[in-house]
C-alpha cells in the first residue's frame, strides 16, 4: 500500500515523504509523517478550519488537499509564521487577549487571521467575521478572538 | 467589555495569562491526538449500522489476512468485566449478542496505518438480524413493551411532591416543550495513545478526558487488572463540555495495546465522534404554573420525560438535576413533579454543560413569559416579583443557603443599554449572514428574557472530593493534581492560588496524571471550588510550615507571621525574610483533600438536601428575525452572572461568552437529527455550529458577592452562561414574530410556516 516517494516544501525547507500511501491528505502527511503537529484535524470536510495552512499564499484546508498534489507548492504551517522562539503579532494578540481556551482551533485561526491581515491590514469588522467564519471555535464564543484581531491590527498600524 | 487588568504579580483577581497560551498559539501544545510513539499501531472501531439488531455471527478471518493488520478484538476477547458505565455498568465494551444503538462498538482492530484499519473494518463480516428499534420515549413507560436491555426500559423515575397539592391558581398557564438533542462538538476529537508496560500486563494511557481516576477504575475493571497496573496521563484536551465524562476509546485502545504488545493510537473521525460520545438528553416537558392575579407563583405541576438512549451513562443524575430545577430561580412552595429518564434505541445521552438544567430552564422560562402575559406584567417584573432569595426553601425542601442575588442579576442585566437598530445594508449583519438572503425592510426585532439557577458540584450524597499537593522549595511552588485542564483555565488559576498564598513568583505545574489522588471530574462547574479548594488548602498548610520554620529560626511566634508580596513578614516586628530565602534548601510539602459539605439522597417525595450550592444568572436577548425566511440573527446578549468572586476576569469573560455561544447554538442551530434511531447528520457539514458571523455582541456584568461556603469565595461559572440564554433567545423570537414556539432549536419552519 505504501510506496510513494515525493517531496514537500514546508516552512521554507524541503521534506522528503517516503513510503507513503497515495491517498494521504496533506493534513495527515504534515502531522504524521513530517511531525508538523501544529496543524489540527477536526472535521475532515473543510468545515471547521482547524487544519488551515497556506499553500502558495492561499489559505486552504489541508484535510481537503491530497498531499501528493502539493508537490512544488510553498506550504506554510503555524510553525512557520514566526522565527524560532518568537511569536508573530497575531499569536501575541491571542495570548494577550484571552483568545485561547482549549486551543485546538487556535493554530488554524492564527494562520487564517495572519493571512487576512497580510492581505488587508485594516479589514472592516464584517470582513474579519466573514474571513474567520470558516474557523469554528467551540470554547470562546469568538469575543476574545475579535479582541485579539483588533490588537493585531493596531500593532500592525503602529509598526507600518 | 474591557477585561484587561494588569498586575505585577500573578495573584487572584487579576487577568493572569494562560501558562499554556504560548505553546497553543505556536502549535506546540500536545493534544492527545498529537501523541506519537515509535513502533506504534493505529486502532479503529467497528460500529453497528443498525439502531437495534441481534448479532448472529462475526467473522474476522478476512480482516486478519490483510497485510499490516495486527489484531482484531471482539467481545470474547475482553479479559475483565464486559461492561462499563458511570452510574450503572450496563454498556458493553463490545456488543456480543445485541446492538442497541446505531454506532455501538462491535469490534476493534490494530494495524500499521489508518487506511489499513479502515480496510480491516470493511473486511469484518457481521451478520445481523435487524430488530424494530424502540425510539419513542413515551412507549418506554408502557409495561407491555418488551425491555430492550435486561435492566429494563426506565433508568429512573423520581417524583417531587411538596406542599398543598390542591391549590388552584386564579391564573394558570401551561405548555409542553421539546428540547432537541445537542452535541458537545468539542473541536479536539477523541484520541488516545495506549502504551503497554514491559511487564506485559500494565498499561499507560495518554488520554483527553474529564476525570482520569474514574476512567482508570472503569478501564482496570474491563482489563481485569488492579488499578495500579493502569496509569493515566492527561493528553492535551481540545474541549470537553461533558462529552469526555464517559468511556469512549479508553478500553479499546488499552486492549489493543496489551494484545499486540505495542503502543496503539486511536483517534476518532468527526463522524465517529458523533457516535462515540453521549449527547444532551432530548426532553419533553409539560408544566402548569398556578399563580395569583398579581403574578406570584403558588404551585407548579410538571412532567419531564428524558430520552437517555441505549445505555445509562449519567441519565439518573441528569434527571434529578432537571426535576429539582423545575421552579428555576423563583419562590415556589407547592409542587408536583414527575420525572422519567428512559432507555431507547436512540444514541446514549449523558453529560453536557448544564446537565438537565438546560432542559428544565427552557420550560420554566417559557412558562414565566406566559405568566407575564396572563397577569399583564412585563417579563422583567414577573421575574423580580418571584425572585428567590437566600433562605427560601426549594421544592425539595432544601434551604437556599447559597448567596442568591437573583434580583440583582435581573436588574443589572436590565440596566445594560439596548443595541441600536441595524441601519446598514451589509447583509452580513442581517439574519442569514453569509447566505445574504434577508432584506433589511423585512426584519423584525424582538427582546426576550431568561433567568436560571444551577447547582454546583455533584449531588445526592456523592463525595466528589479533590486532591492537590504543594511543595515549596527554593522559592518555587511545585503543584501536583489530577484535575483535567480542558481549556477552562484551571492551570492559570492554580498559579494564581500558589502565588497569592505563598508569595512565590515561580510556580511549576507537574504532569496531570493518576499518580496522586483523584480530583474528581471537570464537570458541574466544580473545579474552581473543589480543586481550587484543594490547592488552597495545600498551599496554606505549606505556608504554615514555612512560618514554623522562620519562627523557629528567628525566635518569633509563627502566629505573628504573614506573607506580604514575596516576603515572610513579622506583623508585630521588623523581621522581613524573602520567601525564596526562607525556603532555600528545604522541601516543604503537603497534600490536601478538599471535600464539600455532605448532601443527601431524595426521598420518595423528592425531598432532601441533595445539592451542595447554586449559582444564578440572567440573560436578555435581542434578535432580528426575517419572518418570511425564518432566519434569526442574535444581535446582543446582555447578562449579569452571580460569580461569587472573580478570580481571573479574562478567564471569566471567556467562559461567559463561550457558554452563550453554545446556548445560542441550542436555541437556533444545533440538533442531532434522529430518524427511527438513525443519526442523519453526523458531520460538521450537517450539524450546524455557531461561527464568528453568528456570534452576538455580549455585554456581561459580574455580580460579586463572595460565597462563604466556597474556599475562594468564587462560585463555578462554566455552566450558567449556556442555560438561560437559550430561552431568552427563543422568547426574543416569539416577541419579534408574535407566535408561540415551544421547541428548541427553533428551525426556519417553526418561524415561517
Amino acid at each position: 500500500m505504501s510506496s510513494e516517494h515525493y517531496a514537500l516544501k514546508v516552512n521554507g525547507a524541503r521534506h522528503e515523504v517516503r513510503d507513503s500511501w497515495i491517498g494521504e491528505s496533506l493534513l495527515y502527511v504534515l502531522r504524521e509523517r513530517l511531525g508538523f503537529y501544529g496543524t489540527k484535524g477536526a472535521c475532515e470536510q473543510g468545515e471547521c478550519g482547524s487544519c488551515t495552512v497556506l499553500m502558495d499564499g492561499e489559505a486552504v484546508c489541508s484535510c481537503l488537499v491530497l498531499a501528493a498534489t502539493a508537490q512544488g507548492a510553498e506550504i506554510v504551517t503555524v510553525e512557520g509564521l514566526a522565527p524560532e522562539g518568537e511569536l508573530n503579532d497575531v499569536q501575541r494578540a491571542f495570548v494577550d487577549k484571552g483568545a485561547v481556551q482549549c486551543g485546538f482551533c487556535t493554530p488554524g485561526l492564527i494562520v487564517a487571521i495572519t493571512h487576512l491581515l497580510d492581505n488587508d491590514p485594516q479589514p472592516s469588522e464584517s470582513k474579519i467575521k466573514e474571513s474567520i467564519s470558516g474557523n469554528i471555535c467551540r470554547c470562546t464564543g469568538y469575543g476574545r478572538i475579535f479582541d485579539a484581531v483588533q490588537q493585531a491590527i493596531e500593532v500592525r498600524g503602529v509598526n507600518r | 467589555m474591557s477585561t484587561t487588568i494588569t498586575a505585577t504579580r500573578n495573584i487572584l483577581g487579576t487577568s493572569v495569562l494562560r501558562p499554556d497560551g504560548t505553546a497553543k498559539v505556536r502549535g506546540e501544545f500536545h493534544f492527545s491526538s498529537d501523541e506519537f510513539a515509535t513502533n506504534m499501531l493505529w486502532g479503529a472501531t467497528l460500529r453497528s449500522p443498525h439502531p437495534h439488531a441481534r448479532i448472529l455471527s462475526i467473522d474476522i478471518s478476512a480482516a486478519l489476512k490483510i497485510n499490516g493488520v495486527s489484531c482484531v478484538l471482539v467481545a470474547d476477547d475482553v479479559p475483565g468485566k464486559l461492561t462499563y458505565g458511570l452510574i450503572s455498568s450496563d454498556q458493553p465494551v463490545f456488543a456480543r449478542d445485541v446492538v442497541r444503538y446505531m454506532g455501538e462498538p462491535v469490534a476493534a482492530v490494530a494495524a500499521d496505518h489508518p487506511e489499513t484499519c479502515k480496510r480491516a473494518l470493511e473486511a469484518i463480516r457481521v451478520e445481523y438480524e435487524v430488530l424494530d428499534p424502540l425510539v419513542d420515549p413515551e412507549r418506554c413507560l408502557d409495561q407491555s413493551v418488551p425491555p430492550i436491555h435486561p435492566d429494563g426500559n426506565v433508568f429512573r423515575h423520581q417524583r417531587i411532591v411538596r406542599g398543598d397539592q390542591s391549590i388552584q391558581g386564579e391564573v394558570q398557564v401551561e405548555g409542553t416543550y421539546d428540547i432537541g438533542m445537542q452535541d458537545q462538538a468539542f473541536l479536539g476529537l477523541e484520541a488516545a495513545l495506549a502504551i503497554p508496560g514491559h511487564d506485559g500486563r500494565s498499561v499507560e494511557l495518554h488520554i483527553a478526558t474529564q476525570w482520569l481516576h474514574e476512567d482508570r477504575k472503569q478501564i482496570a475493571d474491563c482489563l481485569g487488572l488492579p488499578e495500579d497496573d493502569v496509569q493515566l496521563v492527561l493528553g492535551g484536551v481540545g474541549g470537553a463540555f461533558g462529552a469526555r465524562e464517559d468511556i469512549s476509546l479508553q478500553v479499546h485502545s488499552c486492549l489493543l495495546a496489551l494484545r499486540t504488545g505495542r503502543p496503539v493510537k486511536m483517534q476518532y473521525s468527526r463522524e465517529e465522534s458523533f457516535f462515540g460520545h453521549v449527547h444532551r438528553h432530548p426532553a419533553k416537558i409539560w408544566m402548569r404554573h398556578h399563580a395569583t392575579k398579581d403574578g406570584r407563583i403558588q404551585r407548579i405541576e410538571a412532567r419531564m420525560l428524558l430520552d437517555g438512549g441505549a445505555y445509562t451513562s449519567t441519565s439518573p443524575a441528569v434527571l434529578i438535576n432537571a426535576i429539582t430545577h423545575t421552579q428555576g430561580p423563583y419562590v415556589c412552595e407547592n409542587a408536583t413533579v414527575d420525572g422519567f429518564a428512559v432507555r431507547t434505541n436512540n444514541p446514549p445521552c449523558g453529560a453536557m454543560r448544564g446537565f438537565g438544567v438546560v432542559q428544565a430552564c427552557f420550560a420554566h422560562e417559557s412558562q414565566m413569559d406566559k405568566l407575564a402575559v396572563a397577569c399583564q406584567l412585563d417579563p422583567v417584573e414577573i421575574r423580580i416579583r418571584n425572585a428567590m432569595s437566600k433562605g427560601d426553601l426549594l421544592i425539595t425542601g432544601q434551604p437556599m443557603d447559597s448567596v442568591a442575588p437573583v434580583t440583582r442579576c435581573i436588574q443589572e442585566t436590565a440596566a445594560i443599554p439596548m443595541p441600536e437598530a441595524v441601519t446598514s445594508d451589509d447583509p452580513l449583519l442581517l439574519p442569514g449572514g453569509s447566505g445574504r438572503t434577508a432584506t433589511s425592510s423585512n426584519i423584525r426585532r424582538g427582546v426576550g428574557w431568561g433567568v436560571s439557577m444551577k447547582n454546583l458540584m455533584y449531588s445526592e450524597g456523592f463525595d466528589d472530593y479533590s486532591t492537590a499537593r504543594c511543595t515549596l522549595q527554593d522559592g518555587v511552588a511545585h503543584l501536583k493534581f489530577a484535575t483535567s485542564e480542558v481549556g477552562q483555565g484551571f492551570v492559570t488559576l492554580a498559579i494564581q492560588i500558589a502565588t497569592s498564598i505563598l508569595g512565590v513568583d515561580q510556580v511549576e505545574l507537574e504532569q496531570i496524571d493518576t499518580r496522586i489522588g483523584s480530583a474528581g471530574s471537570t464537570s458541574a462547574s466544580r473545579q474552581t471550588w473543589m480543586s481550587g479548594g484543594a490547592l488552597d488548602g495545600a498551599c496554606r498548610m505549606v505556608r504554615e510550615m514555612l512560618f514554623e520554620k522562620v519562627g523557629k529560626e528567628h525566635h518569633v511566634d509563627p502566629i505573628r507571621l504573614a506573607i506580604v508580596d514575596t516576603d515572610v513578614v513579622d506583623t508585630m516586628g521588623t523581621l522581613r525574610v524573602p520567601v525564596r530565602e526562607a525556603s532555600a534548601g528545604v522541601s516543604l510539602s503537603h497534600t490536601f483533600e478538599h471535600h464539600h459539605r455532605p448532601t443527601t439522597d431524595l426521598d420518595e417525595n423528592g425531598q432532601g438536601n441533595c445539592h451542595v450550592a447554586f449559582a444564578f444568572v440572567a440573560h436578555r436577548a435581542v434578535v432580528d428575525v426575517d419572518p418570511e425566511l425564518g432566519l434569526v440573527k442574535v444581535v446582543q446578549i446582555a447578562t449579569a452572572q452571580d460569580v461569587g468572586r472573580v478570580l481571573n476576569p479574562l478567564s471569566a469573560i471567556g467562559q461567559i461568552e463561550g457558554g452563550i455561544a453554545q446556548g445560542l447554538g441550542l436555541a437556533v442551530m444545533e440538533e442531532i437529527v434522529i430518524d427511527n434511531g438513525r443519526v442523519r447528520n453526523p458531520s460538521f457539514t450537517d450539524y450546524l455550529l455557531p461561527t464568528a458571523l453568528d456570534a452576538p455582541v455580549v455585554e456581561a456584568r459580574f455580580i460579586e458577592e463572595p460565597e462563604p461556603m466556597a474556599p475562594l469565595g468564587a462560585k463555578g461559572i462554566g455552566e450558567p452562561p449556556c442555560i438561560s440564554v437559550t430561552p431568552a433567545i427563543v422568547a426574543a423570537i416569539r416577541d419579534a414574530i408574535g407566535k408561540d414556539i415551544d421547541r428548541v432549536p427553533v428551525r426556519p419552519q417553526d418561524i415561517c410556516l
